[in-house]
């Protein structure tokens, strides 16, 4: 599968255990940076109501909805729990001089 | 085989039945409901199902319940509670034997003092039904009035604008929001309804709602009367106690039970928008939620202590409503509260830290487009949790991340 790389932002505009919202082509995702500091992206609405998980909380691994806490790793995409029952979908990340890229 | 039953097919009741067996259980489980749909969630009713016509948001799908093994009782009325017996009895004059018995039963809209509620021309809402016959009733140039300016009233007459029809709040307090809510906050939301066009009217005294000539028709105690076409009357909600009276329990705003939501019987608990319950965060002080959130997380705290886990309430309450664009969160409770602070989060959000006279934050209440404010009320309430004294000047400097309060 060729991977088609895009232009997040600069790897320093997420902050450590955070989350942006990255929106490309129509579509909305959250790409977040762990306490370990690595990045990691995932679809950017919530399986349960489709609320934007960029508003919610990084806690470790953890991406927490604003709306009803459902909650997801973000690593895998994962979901941990009532009210999410439907996993997230991740995407491939990378860091290249500074610069964050997504693979759509 | 252990049989644990739970009465009340709502957002507790339901996600309880799935909780038992996410821990194991492997007992009967039956649930018992009386409306017929299956489990819904509520929130959706005073927004999104009036605007289009949608499918109720099931907590599950039918075959959930079977692959899980769960007996899904719906359309069922229970008579009666023995508790000596440890047995329930419903209406069609069954009976069923429980080892543990959960009551999820809910809350039913208060009644206006003589008024029918069910009349074509004034109504109330609670179930997916109310909502469908209410959405029948809201078309552009309709008008309709709303008794009670507390959530539901406010979240249906911003609803009602976006169909195109008229609202008018009538509340007999000074201002809305009363219960809960800052006035700071509770300003904005007036204000941003009155730019919507809702006639807003506080403290007035309402003599009487009836029907008169295929209306409704209020009828202010200094003697106006507002015609409109459907009255919506949301005063607040009562505990449905009934069951749980009449088998003896002791009852204070709501089944009572302990931090474990143990009843006054035996291996009966309660759960939910029904019991009022002490909270350790505040003193131990005696309260009953009616929220999304406090039915799941008792739910799952019910579940625990009905599995000899013995689990305690920790939860700080929470709840949010949307109005327009706008979403409105509160944790905590902020009665008690002598100061607050205001953080200032750009483009009008804001959130109040509420802080008692020793600086302990009690309550974090925010406001803002969509879910500005959803992630620094949720670190306020982890901060409230953990009975924290934040430095006002950090909480109120918008540049100082509360992630960071958190950790000191």
């Amino acid at each position: 599968m060729s991977n088609n790389w895009i232009e997040v932002c600069a790897a320093d505009a997420i902050d450590e255990e955070d989350v942006i919202r990255f929106d490309h082509d129509g579509r909305t995702f959250a790409v977040y940076r762990s306490p370990e500091d690595d990045y990691f992206a995932t679809d950017g609405l919530c399986t349960h109501e489709k609320i934007h998980l960029a508003n919610g909380l990084v806690m470790d691994n953890i991406i927490e909805c604003p709306k009803h806490n459902g909650r997801f790793d973000y690593r895998t995409g994962e979901a941990k729990g009532a009210p999410v029952c439907v996993n997230l979908k991740t995407y491939p990340v990378k860091v290249e001089d500074g610069t964050v890229f997504i693979a759509l | 085989m252990p049989h644990f039953v739970i009465v009340g097919a709502g957002e507790c009741g339901a996600r309880a039945a799935f909780a038992l067996r996410e821990k194991g259980f492997d007992g009967e489980i039956t649930l018992i409901g009386t409306e017929p749909l299956a489990p819904y969630e509520r929130p959706p009713l005073s927004k999104q199902a009036l605007v289009e016509t949608i499918e109720p948001k099931f907590v599950a799908t039918l075959e959930r319940y079977q692959d899980q093994s769960i007996d899904l009782r719906l359309d069922t009325t229970v008579a009666a509670i023995e508790p000596a017996d440890k047995t329930v009895k419903l209406a069609d004059g069954q009976t069923l034997a429980y080892d543990k018995l959960l009551l999820a039963t809910g809350a039913s809209p208060r009644a206006f003092p003589g008024i029918d509620g069910a009349a074509k021309h004034i109504r109330m809402l609670r179930t997916h039904a109310d909502a469908l016959a209410l959405r029948a009733a809201l078309y552009p140039g309709q008008h309709i009035a709303i008794i009670g300016g507390g959530f539901i009233g406010l979240e249906l007459a911003a609803t009602a604008r976006k169909l195109g029809a008229n609202a008018t709040v009538i509340e007999g307090l000074p201002r809305v929001l009363k219960r809960g809510v800052p006035e700071e906050i509770a300003e904005l939301i007036t204000e941003r309804h009155r730019l919507e066009g809702v006639d807003i009217r506080c403290g007035v005294t309402i003599h009487t709602v009836r029907e008169e000539a295929d209306k409704a028709a209020v009828h202010l105690a200094d003697g106006e009367v507002i015609s409109a076409d459907l009255a919506l009357i949301g005063i607040g909600a009562s505990p449905n106690i009934a069951l749980g009276e009449a088998a003896g329990l002791t009852i204070d705003n709501g089944i009572a039970v302990n931090e474990r939501l143990e009843t006054s019987a035996a291996d009966i608990y309660a759960a939910g928008d029904c019991c009022s319950f002490p909270l350790a965060l505040y003193g131990g002080r005696r309260v009953r939620l009616e929220s999304w959130r406090n039915a799941q997380e008792q739910a799952s705290l019910a579940v625990a202590n009905m599995l000899g886990d013995a689990g305690e309430i920790s939860a700080v309450p929470w709840f949010w409503s949307d109005q327009y664009d706008m979403t409105l969160q509160i944790a905590g409770l902020a009665d008690g509260a002598t100061s607050h602070v205001r953080r200032d989060l750009g483009d009008g959000a804001f959130i109040l830290f509420h802080l008692d006279a020793n600086g302990r934050l009690l309550a974090a209440s925010g406001i803002g487009r969509g879910n500005v404010v959803a992630r620094d009320i949720r670190l306020a309430e982890m901060l409230i949790a953990a009975r924290a004294h934040p430095d006002p000047g950090a909480l109120e400097a918008s540049s100082v991340k509360l992630k960071s309060l958190l950790a000191a």
